[in-house]
């Protein structure tokens, strides 16, 4: 017979290492190769060691009411919140009358909507504008009272929360404007100009915030005419927004440098002058292009106005020293009221810094030739 | 008549015209000038009038009186009853003191976690990327004032102190660590590595010829440490045989009631420079991981198919690159820190700012102090920004940092 060919398989090939999946997610983020594992382990170690016991200070032994006995029964092997539920007030208000605390917590929600509001790009129209100006009238009324039957709050006694929202938009608003000038300044033909405002650019940039807020509740007062007394808030608020401005000033002009010069040629093609030009063609297009840089410039301002606690006015770190300072009772239970604190700077900054890279995002989105 | 038309009169050339352009943007400088002037005028004419009718002082003549207040601590021995001056020197001096310590410190940290950042590691990515957000979102003075309070009242008192490694103490009143003794040892040592690095100099130049010569590539990295370390061994070695004073170093010892020998910082150094190293490292990251980022990803397939090992690749390719994106956002961070520096007023760290406050409290001469402060950060800055300029000239035109 002749031999008959016998059909014999080669052996089937292993199957593909699954792609998806949570071992192959593991594979790959976790155990790559020997330096990667090892590393895994020596993290899972180090994390298996620490989080239960970070856990166990900050949840199950904390303690939560503000009861002094339980709380140094606990000695610092839990954490004593209570601390925050005792003295939240102060924190949150500073010396605010206390009866009339619905007033600045009104006042910082009213802000706050008005940012969420300002926050969508559809309401980027024209009337966000006189919305802002009313807002703030009605912020200051909020807080300063004597209109419509409320009791009159001495700016001294203002602090807490509403002082760091207060300072870090009022000075963001005075400064955008000043930026914009310095920045057209900067990119002047006029050597006068582009030398006054460089100057004052770099100036700025290179001292220290404390020393503009120094100069500010000290040498202001030399500065104005005899007679004349400015507020110590409006002092620090004008240092505030002198200072911010400069640093937004370098923002608005890199905005400027990135649009096309033949924007500026076709602005001028057209007859427009030189303020129409930068305000119709220029400006916009500019300001879109760096908004994401402005949130971020926001957000320095906005932690940095924890720095007026040096020149004595009471914002969230001030209103703090103020609560536990003094108290001896409580004074052993500050790492609590920090870290309180430091939870609102941090919600507040990073929710903010989030937008800001959702800006970027659709910016990007925007640019994109197809 | 009435419809008889009059000649028309040739204008003149357009640059004599008055509206001219040239004209009017001298007008405008000339107008912007004067406002400046004007307004500088008034700011000048209201506080001199202020401080006469307050009878005040005005000048820099009360830096040579003497300044009354004692200093904590100091490069340079300071006593009270020396001027003015002197004070704000000694400032000077903790504001550099602390402000290098956290440059140093803050960059080999950034350097780090920003490499984490990029890690294939899934729980080192996040826990970088964590501490980044963790420590970028929280005000750097609230972040110092903690630091303080944990130093000075969290950990005990110096006869309980904690002593994390042999010879070092750490506690309430600070942290104590051994220095070496200013022996003659210190400077043969010190000749040793003088010469080991001249030694490790002329071999890797020898290396470098040998390379371009005949493509040969001789070892770089532990010759190098072979020259320096046996330099020092070999001179120390010899010191030791002339002037028989073996390695000495100042050790710290905890008897019952205090910590006596080595060196030590105070709590409140300690919280300036941990509080700003750690918030600058957070920025110092991001620097890096944008700039390693920046770096296209054909650089890295291209080292890869040239047959360059991971090392090389990093060290040739990756590098260079991603250093020109670096060093500018990396001099912005050491500025920033400096400046940052200046919140050591607020735990009572005596630097500049801090010196100059409690003679502004105590003199009343705010223009004068405030302006030092001022004209001191502004040559700080400058002088950074000068250096590192030239730092970046080199690594931009040679394309490699050595």
């Amino acid at each position: 017979m002749s031999d008959s060919i016998v059909f014999s398989p080669v052996t089937a090939r292993p199957a593909p290492h699954r792609t998806q999946g949570i071992s192959a997610w593991a594979r790959t983020n976790l155990f790559s190769d020997w330096p990667n594992s090892i590393a895994t382990v020596l993290l899972l170690m180090i994390f298996a060691w620490y989080l239960p016991q970070l856990i166990d200070w900050a949840v199950l032994k904390a303690v939560v009411r503000p009861d002094v006995d339980a709380c140094q029964a606990a000695a610092h092997a839990g954490a004593c919140w209570g601390v925050v539920s005792e003295k939240y007030r102060t924190i949150l208000f500073g010396r605010y009358p206390y009866a009339e605390q619905w007033r600045p917590l009104a006042a910082v929600l009213l802000m706050l909507s008005l940012v969420g509001v300002s926050a969508v790009p559809r309401m980027w129209r024209w009337y966000l504008l006189p919305l802002w100006l009313a807002g703030m009238v009605l912020f200051v009324a909020l807080m300063g009272g004597s209109v419509a039957g409320l009791t009159p709050v001495q700016t001294n006694l203002w602090g807490g929360l509403p002082l760091t929202v207060l300072l870090s938009l009022g000075g963001m608003t005075m400064a955008f404007p000043l930026a914009i000038l310095l920045a057209m300044g900067r990119r002047s033909t006029l050597p006068v100009l582009r030398t006054l405002s460089s100057l004052y650019v770099e100036l700025i940039r290179g001292v220290p915030l404390i020393s503009v807020l120094f100069m500010a509740s000290f040498m202001l007062p030399l500065f104005l005419p005899q007679g004349v007394k400015l507020d110590v808030l409006i002092r620090v608020l004008v240092g505030i927004g002198l200072f911010s401005a400069a640093y937004m000033a370098e923002i608005v002009r890199g905005g400027l440098q990135a649009v096309p010069q033949a924007q500026t040629e076709a602005a001028q093609s057209l007859g427009l002058g030189y303020w129409k030009t930068h305000g119709l063609v220029l400006l916009p297009q500019a300001l879109q292009a760096v908004l994401p840089s402005l949130v971020n410039s926001f957000i320095g301002n906005f932690k940095d106005c924890s720095l007026v606690t040096i020149v004595s006015l009471y914002e969230l770190t001030g209103a703090l020293s103020l609560a536990l300072g003094g108290d001896v009772v409580w004074r052993p239970f500050f790492l609590e009221g920090y870290l309180f604190v430091a939870l609102i700077y941090w919600s507040f900054c990073f929710g903010m810094s989030r937008y800001s890279m959702r800006l970027e995002r659709r910016l990007s989105r925007s640019q994109a030739r197809t | 008549m009435a419809d008889t038309q009059s000649p028309i009169t040739p204008r003149p050339p357009p640059e004599q015209r008055l509206n001219a352009h040239k004209w009017r943007e001298r007008l405008m400088q000339c107008v912007v000038l004067a406002i400046v002037g004007l307004v500088a005028w008034w700011l000048m004419h209201n506080t001199l009038t202020n401080m006469r009718a307050r009878g005040a002082h005005a000048g820099f003549d009360f830096l040579l009186d003497p300044a009354g207040f004692e200093i904590g601590e100091g490069l340079f021995g300071y006593e009270s009853g020396q001027p003015f001056w002197r004070a704000f020197l000694v400032g000077l001096g903790n504001t550099l003191r602390v402000a290098l310590a956290s440059i140093v410190v803050c960059t080999v940290l950034g350097a780090l976690i920003g490499i984490g950042r990029l890690s294939r590691n899934f729980l080192l990515r996040s826990l970088c990327t964590g501490y980044i957000e963790l420590v970028r979102n929280v005000p750097v003075l609230l972040q110092l004032l903690m630091w303080y309070f944990v130093l000075t009242d969290m950990l005990p008192t110096s006869d309980e102190a904690l002593s994390p490694l042999p010879g070092f103490f750490l506690s309430k009143s600070g942290l104590t660590f051994p220095v070496p003794m200013a022996t003659a040892t210190w400077l043969y040592a010190g000749v040793g590595l003088l010469l080991g690095a001249m030694l490790a100099m002329l071999y890797l130049r020898h290396a470098g010829r040998m390379l371009y010569a005949s493509g040969k590539q001789l070892p770089r990295v532990w010759p190098v440490l072979v020259l320096l370390t046996g330099g020092v061994l070999l001179a120390c070695a010899l010191g030791a045989v002339i002037s028989d004073v073996p390695w000495a170093f100042d050790i710290p010892a905890k008897s019952e009631i205090t910590i006596s020998g080595g060196a030590a910082v105070t709590p409140e150094f300690l919280a300036v420079f941990l509080g700003l190293s750690t918030y600058t490292a957070a920025f110092v990251a991001e620097v890096v991981r944008a700039g390693v980022q920046s770096v296209q990803h054909g650089q890295l397939e291209a080292a890869r198919a040239l047959g360059l090992g991971r090392v090389h690749q990093l060290r040739l390719v990756i590098l260079p690159q991603a250093m020109r994106v670096i060093l500018p956002s990396l001099t912005n961070q050491y500025l920033n820190l400096t400046k940052n520096s200046s919140l050591a007023v607020a735990v009572g760290y005596p630097d500049l700012v801090s010196i100059a406050n409690t003679s502004l409290n105590q003199t009343g001469r705010a223009f004068e102090c405030v302006a030092i402060i001022m004209a001191v950060y502004v040559s700080l800055s400058l002088l950074t920004a000068w250096f590192m300029n030239r730092y970046n000239r080199r690594a931009a035109l040679k394309g490699s940092p050595r």
